[in-house]
């Protein structure tokens, strides 16, 4: 026990002396929460909306009104052909381009129906997506004013039927993404100082060759590698502690569940982490090559973690994948506690695997780390 | 094996794929004799004393350390030994004191203990003005000393030193291998590797590993009568060249 206690004084001591350290460790999370919660967002906004009126009545001039009022578009052109308007988005100057036809309003008051044309730039085809809906909801509350209006002038008294639904959204009324995100990137957070520092610490003491000094001592294999990952496990808490904070009084993120529970989670999530990283650092010889497999990892279990893109969007070998990453697993439950306010029954499955996955990866770490070449 | 050798090696060999490091060597070194490894750049002296510290397995033979077999028994031989590396083995962003601390508990000497020891140690080294000061601020030829005593630290019976005094002053130099001798004549047993031929004077008995191989081993006075020669550095380069 004493000879833990020693280790893991000596790793304190290294961490805290090591000057480009610190800011690693406190300012990188800081300014990677702030920036990342601001800017990864999932709304589609200044949409650069262009228009064709073929038809310049006061009815489509009405329809034009509507963009410009929308806090989504901002109307940069209007072009007196479709084909300009086409060269304009070739030129990446306009994402959106809608075509009213001529007679636009005189077919509305004979047949009650008139198509219009909508270009949409989908080079990104997620955004474009999302922009089809922005301009679908325009036109329909257009529709309806029309519609009525229209009742008004032609004398027939079938009003049209109008079936609404009103959503409610519940955990995050008013669909602040940023109340999605911020436990999110959190969660990334925790995760890359860990595993980046555990995994290149070892590495480090083989590369100056320390290491190997270490190995001519008695010392047992647990209390080298437990006193080694200890001090990571407390920096990733302090790490979480700062993350919370930073969330409640800048994001005013609602911490609905219990605390202590978050907590629990995140240390065996560490350990898994931990695990991975003495794994990586086993089978390295420099800190280079230890970066680079901890990065690939990395950015294949941020990308595949539901973080950025729902899971149930993906195929289902990949969702199979995701099976086995425990950033899924962290992501998920920082939502569920955080936001829902789960409890231990409610993330049980999630708990359940990640300590599953802790055993097996630190049994892989053990049993990789070899005193005797 | 007689009771007075603490190591005593057998048929050792290491393999590397086909390439044989350490080619069947045999010899025993008795207590408190300072026993010289010699050889060129590549003839396997680390990977020998590799195998000899518990680090490295060995492909066939045997070796007893301290009265522990290496292979069934690493952990016994580990408690009896200290090592100091080619490469530098302490901590650069540790004080000296720091340094002392860390080793000293992690071979599980009492704090009590660690404090007298590292009292000694500064007093003998004359160390008082630096004993704070980072081992990475410290020049070569101290850092060298430091390490010298911390693989002391826990008393061992052997102590295996990697050439120890590689690019260290003459002076320095010297003063190590008073050090050297010093321990030597408490009884401590010396296996120390080195390339300067003036330091292969010093020593007991020296054995020259050439290809992998023991081409020589006796005192340094023999050595230079089997050859004929004036000083170990000829012997050296007769026995290197005749192989090639």
């Amino acid at each position: 026990m004493n000879i833990i206690r020693y280790i893991i004084q000596k790793e304190f001591k290294q961490i805290f002396r090591n000057k480009a350290m610190l800011p690693i460790i406190f300012v990188l999370p800081l300014i990677q929460l702030i920036i990342l919660s601001n800017a990864a967002t999932f709304e589609v906004k200044n949409i650069k909306f262009a228009f064709v009126d073929n038809d310049k009545t006061s009815l489509s001039r009405e329809l034009v009104e509507k963009f410009e009022a929308s806090t989504y578009f901002n109307v940069v052109a209007q072009f007196p052909s479709a084909k300009q308007a086409g060269m304009a988005m070739l030129e990446g100057n306009v994402d959106v381009i809608l075509e009213i036809p001529s007679y636009f309003e005189r077919q509305l008051l004979k047949n009650e129906k008139a198509d219009l044309s909508v270009i949409i730039n989908a080079i990104d085809g997620a955004a474009a997506g999302v922009e089809n809906v922005y301009i679908n909801q325009i036109v329909q509350q257009f529709n309806k004013k029309a519609l009525v209006e229209l009742s008004l002038f032609n004398r027939s008294g079938n009003q049209p039927m109008n079936i609404e639904t009103i959503p409610s959204f519940w955990y995050n009324e008013t669909l602040n993404y940023k109340t999605f995100m911020v436990p999110g990137i959190l969660v990334l957070l925790v995760t890359m100082i860990t595993l980046f520092l555990s995994g290149m610490n070892i590495v480090r003491e083989k590369e100056i060759g320390t290491l190997e000094q270490i190995n001519v001592t008695p010392i047992k294999k647990h209390q080298f590698i437990i006193g080694k990952l200890f001090p990571f496990l407390v920096l990733g808490m302090v790490l979480l502690t700062v993350g919370l904070i930073i969330s409640k009084l800048l994001f005013h993120i609602p911490i609905v569940g219990s605390i202590t529970l978050m907590y629990l989670y995140t240390i065996i999530y560490i350990l898994v982490i931990l695990g991975m990283g003495l794994f990586i650092s086993n089978f390295t010889d420099t800190q280079q090559q230890a970066m680079f497999i901890a990065w690939f990892f990395m950015v294949i279990f941020i990308l595949m973690s539901g973080l950025f893109t729902p899971i149930e969007s993906m195929p289902q070998w990949a969702q199979l994948l995701t099976e086995f990453n425990p950033i899924k697993y962290f992501v998920q439950v920082m939502r569920m506690v955080m936001l829902k306010g789960a409890g231990l029954s409610d993330i049980y499955p999630q708990v359940l695997k990640t300590l599953v996955f802790a055993i097996v990866m630190n049994a892989l770490a053990v049993m990789s780390y070899k005193k005797v070449s | 094996m007689t009771k007075d050798n603490m190591i005593q090696v057998e048929n050792l060999t290491k393999m590397f794929g086909d390439f044989t490091a350490v080619n069947n060597i045999s010899f025993e070194v008795g207590k408190g004799e300072v026993f010289g490894f010699l050889g060129a750049n590549g003839a396997g002296k680390t990977t020998a004393m590799k195998m000899l510290i518990g680090i490295s397995e060995p492909s066939h033979g045997n070796a007893t350390v301290a009265g522990y077999n290496v292979l069934t028994q690493a952990e016994q031989v580990k408690k009896n030994i200290g090592y100091m590396s080619q490469r530098f083995s302490l901590y650069n962003d540790l004080t000296i004191k720091e340094n002392i601390v860390f080793f000293g508990g992690i071979y599980g000497l009492s704090s009590a203990d660690i404090k007298e020891k590292s009292q000694a140690m500064i007093n003998e080294l004359g160390l008082h003005d630096m004993a704070d000061s980072l081992v990475g601020s410290l020049p070569l030829g101290w850092k060298q000393k430091v390490a010298f005593s911390v693989a002391l630290l826990h008393n061992p019976k052997i102590v295996f030193l990697d050439e120890p005094t590689g690019g260290v002053d003459p002076i320095t130099r010297r003063q190590f291998w008073e050090m050297i001798y010093k321990q030597a004549n408490r009884g401590v047993t010396i296996f120390v590797t080195t390339h300067y031929m003036d330091e292969a004077e010093y020593c007991d008995r020296v054995s020259i590993m050439v290809a992998g191989k023991i081409e020589a081993l006796d005192t340094p006075k023999n050595l230079k009568h089997q050859f004929q020669v004036d000083s170990m550095n000829q012997v050296f380069l007769k026995l290197a060249r005749n192989i090639e």
